[in-house]
């Protein structure tokens, strides 16, 4: 999933300080299982936003509407009637989300309420990590599921390098060097010749190479 | 000028805080009758848009009482409710509401006393903060 996390309340609040009824729209995908824009943390920021703005005497009326996704132009335009009547929209989707809306409603300012982090999933409750460099190119079938581009500081791809000890990263003891854990788990599955193939160079034009991606699939289009 | 009498909403586990302060009363113990008590099932019920509610709705103060560390009947409710008092305190300092205006308590079935010492404590408090900057400002809406 999108890891995102909150922006400080002031700095969402400043977007806002001229207007006198808001929309906070979460949304229902990846912010809401990361808990950083579903419904709950949605009702939340507005209630901040709205003691705020009563304390600096300026009272704010909002409105807030949690999306089935924020990513898909059937859910934006279903939001249209909450959108009608207020002075601008407050995303708490990733950096998608925002967007559409913008794109859709035209005449209303859209501000971010949260800065997106990563792909990746969650460790334990509370904690995320990143997995997927969403690199256009994936590895995984080489390295016993464990990704190098991303979780390799370095994004080595023949690795280790000199900065793994005791199978840590160089860049700190928190840090696992992933190519450890390629070793490890190949050994486990027996699989240590694929580490005698040299990994060719990366063809990054998969990646942010050329602009923003497009995927488009003829035989689900209507 | 009539002097200010803070309004305090206490939310209460069923299974420690609330029967501690039912024994105060059994005890006829005088404390602040300031206190307003939420029955709760268990302090790891309780959640953030009810504790804002309450700031919304007009409370000058606001505190959670749960068990003892270790003794909650739910293994870990106290201890995560404690955590989302934390996180709720720094939401507050941030509105400019004040976070000094939440806190967490921790009592047993047994201590009715503490009830009451908490009542007061608390009550003095928030009358030394004085009455919560929400009070004289009109409300912009209701909750979306």
């Amino acid at each position: 999933m999108i890891i995102a996390e909150q922006k400080p309340l002031k700095e969402v609040a400043d977007f806002i300080k001229d207007c006198n009824k808001v929309l906070v729209a979460g949304c229902g995908g990846c912010v809401t299982v990361c808990l950083s824009g579903g419904e709950k943390e949605t009702e939340i920021l507005a209630s901040a936003l709205r003691i705020k703005r009563r304390i600096e005497g300026k009272p704010l009326e909002t409105v807030t509407y949690t999306a089935t996704r924020q990513c898909d132009p059937e859910f934006i335009e279903a939001m249209e009637s909450v959108v009608r009547d207020v002075d601008a929209v407050i995303s708490l989707a990733c950096g998608v989300g925002p967007q559409y809306l913008a794109e859709r409603y035209q005449d209303k300012p859209v501000y971010p309420a949260l800065n997106t982090k990563f792909a990746g999933g969650s460790r334990t409750h509370g904690v995320w990590e990143e997995y997927c460099g969403l690199c256009g190119d994936c590895i995984l079938h080489r390295t016993g599921g464990i990704c190098p581009v991303i979780r390799c500081p370095k994004s080595i791809l023949n690795g280790p390098c000199g900065g793994s000890q005791n199978g840590k990263c160089e860049i700190g003891q928190e840090v696992d060097c992933v190519w450890q854990l390629i070793h490890d788990r190949l050994k486990r599955l027996g699989r240590l010749d694929l580490l005698k193939e040299i990994a060719p160079l990366k063809d990054w034009s998969k990646s942010r190479d050329g602009g923003p991606r497009r995927m488009t699939r003829e035989d689900v289009m209507i | 000028m009539k002097a200010f009498e803070p309004q305090i909403i206490a939310f209460c586990c069923l299974n420690c805080a609330y029967s501690a302060a039912d024994l105060a009363g059994s005890l006829r113990l005088q404390y602040a009758p300031n206190v307003r008590i939420v029955e709760m099932p268990c302090t790891g019920a309780i959640d953030h848009r009810v504790l804002l509610q309450a700031f919304e709705e007009g409370a000058d103060g606001v505190f959670v009482a749960g068990c003892l560390e270790g003794d909650c009947h739910y293994l870990q409710g106290n201890t995560r409710a404690e955590k989302r008092v934390k996180a709720l305190q720094k939401i507050l300092d941030e509105t400019g509401l004040g976070g000094e205006r939440l806190e967490m308590f921790n009592l047993s079935t047994a201590m009715g006393a503490r009830f009451a010492q908490i009542a007061n404590e608390m009550t003095e408090r928030i009358r030394l903060l004085g009455p919560s900057p929400l009070k004289s400002k009109p409300k912009g809406g209701g909750p979306g």
